[in-house]
């Protein structure tokens, strides 16, 4: 079987158990939701709100993702699943773009819903201009998101101290993407002022750091997990 | 599981010419050398820093914070080098010596003390001539995030297995750090660029350098060279012997459970003997006399 074949396999399997568990609609939803409602209690002003609003939806993204990474790795641990991928001779790389792929379609629907939440709870708005650069901005940052978390969660998982390690090494990693993110959305929104050709600059961090990120997990997957 | 490396006193790194006996630890006759040029240059360093050097024409005597802050964030950044260099030796090297994965390991530790020290100097002498502790601005926070990324790799170090499990996954963080520190550099600097002028830091910039000012920063640089090398040999060593002691206790164990079941002791001492075999093995790399 090709590699995409099974990547697509992978990806498939993984959005199976979300959609059968409820895990993704029952837990990390709400808990992203909760995120955007306690921001609000710690930025107690609406000038304030409005102002960070975009990057405020990024941090939630960012913390859901650890929770969706810990459960896409926990059910591969748990009963040996990745060990059994692995002896059945799968290409690791067609393994962690199954996994990334599958994280990467749960994180695009968590932000969709984070914008609304932010359109609703932070008064903000999304102008017709602006909505090219919304789409590919969600679209390259949810790359790079997947491929780090992806790379990351595989190297803890099954491992004692996981739950701790996995944001100590995620976060800073993908600071560029908090940073980018944050802006292109910004002008997309065109929250503060901001017009929408300031964007397109951090698209390009955003696209260098998926693709750059992609391979780099790609090729070190393999040697991580084959323990 | 007598994993004993033969390379386990990290020959690579050191010139393990000493006459240490088994009671002196990880010093031998080279790293006593070292020691005694870092604590020489160390003096040479206070003298010339505190001393013998002037005082800015802005700053005042809080220029001297200079000697120490831009030394030690040299040599961490040469230690990280170092630790993605050795961390790709052992990765892609056909021996998979774990020597490269200890001074991988020992480098990095070193290097986030350093980066720790370069940030602390940093944020008070931020405070007496900016007036704050931090600024956000792109050197800053990159430095900061580099701290957080190898405090990271040392916490994948310690998340356990084999040595060899531990050497490889390692090797992986320490070469993906090095993918990860650039593009974080650069998205910083775009992010400040738009949205700050860098006006504060044109202090830093502003230090016209007199020439014996120079000449002490070049003597920092020396000292905390030589402090990194002296550190970096016996910190490979002591994890050298760590390994050692792990193995040791693992076949410790295994023969007491094998002895168990067998309902003998004699295999208790068998453990002992290949035992003492991979800790002579040790003395001997040492150069017991």
């Amino acid at each position: 079987m090709s590699t995409l074949r099974i990547a697509r396999l992978v990806a498939a399997k993984d959005l199976r158990i979300e959609w059968n568990s409820r895990v993704f609609v029952n837990q990390v939803l709400p808990f992203a939701g909760v995120t955007m409602v306690i921001f609000a209690f710690a930025l107690d002003a609406d000038s304030v709100l409005q102002r960070v609003a975009p990057g405020l939806v990024w941090l939630a993204t960012m913390f859901s993702m650890l929770v969706l990474v810990q459960r896409a790795f926990a059910v591969e641990t748990s009963d040996g699943a990745l060990d059994a991928l692995r002896v059945a001779g799968v290409d690791p790389r067609a393994i962690y773009l199954g996994k990334a792929v599958a994280l990467g379609a749960q994180l695009l629907v968590l932000e969709v819903v984070l914008l609304f939440a932010a359109v609703v709870l932070y008064g903000q708005t999304i102008p017709a201009a602006g909505a090219v650069l919304l789409v590919i901005t969600l679209i390259s940052a949810t790359c790079g998101l997947a491929a780090v978390g992806t790379l990351y969660g595989g190297l803890a998982a099954g491992f004692t101290g996981r739950e701790t390690l996995l944001p100590l090494l995620t976060l800073p990693a993908v600071a560029p993407v908090l940073i980018g993110a944050t802006r292109a959305v910004e002008a997309a929104l065109g929250t503060a002022g901001a017009v929408v050709s300031d964007g397109w600059p951090w698209v390009g961090l955003l696209v260098v750091f998926a693709v750059a990120f992609g391979v780099g997990g790609a090729l070190a997957f393999g040697p991580l997990i084959d323990e | 599981m007598t994993t004993t490396d033969p390379t386990l006193t990290g020959d690579h790194t050191t010139p393990t010419d000493g006459r240490s006996g088994p009671g002196d630890g990880t010093g031998t006759r080279g790293t006593r050398i070292i020691g005694i040029a870092t604590i020489v240059a160390m003096g040479w360093l206070v003298a010339f820093g505190l001393g013998f050097s002037p005082e800015d024409r802005d700053q005042r005597e809080s220029v001297r914070l200079l000697y120490v802050h831009v030394p030690t964030i040299w040599i961490a950044y040469l230690a990280f080098i170092v630790t993605a260099v050795a961390s790709g030796l052992y990765f892609f090297g056909k021996k998979k010596s774990l020597g490269w994965d200890r001074l991988a390991g020992a480098s990095a530790e070193i290097g986030t003390v350093f980066v720790a020290v370069t940030l602390v100097i940093g944020a008070m002498w931020g405070r007496l001539t900016w007036g704050v502790f931090w600024q956000w601005d792109a050197r800053l926070t990159t430095t900061a995030l580099l701290f957080v990324t190898y405090v990271g790799y040392l916490a994948v170090r310690r998340l356990g297995g084999t040595h060899e499990q531990r050497a490889r996954r390692s090797a992986i963080i320490g070469m993906l750090a090095v993918l990860e520190i650039p593009l974080v550099h650069w998205s910083v600097r775009l992010w400040r660029s738009l949205h700050q002028d860098a006006s504060v830091l044109d202090a830093d910039g502003d230090v016209t350098m007199d020439g014996l000012m120079l000449f002490s920063l070049f003597v920092g640089v020396i000292a905390f060279s030589l402090l990194y090398l002296w550190l970096v040999i016996h910190r490979t060593r002591v994890m050298a012997m760590e390994d050692l002691l792990d193995d040791r206790l693992l076949d410790d164990a295994v023969a007491a459970r094998r002895a168990e079941s067998v309902g003998g002791r004699p295999s208790v001492r068998t453990s002992n003997h290949t035992s003492d075999r991979a800790s002579d093995q040790v003395s001997d790399q040492e150069g017991t006399t």
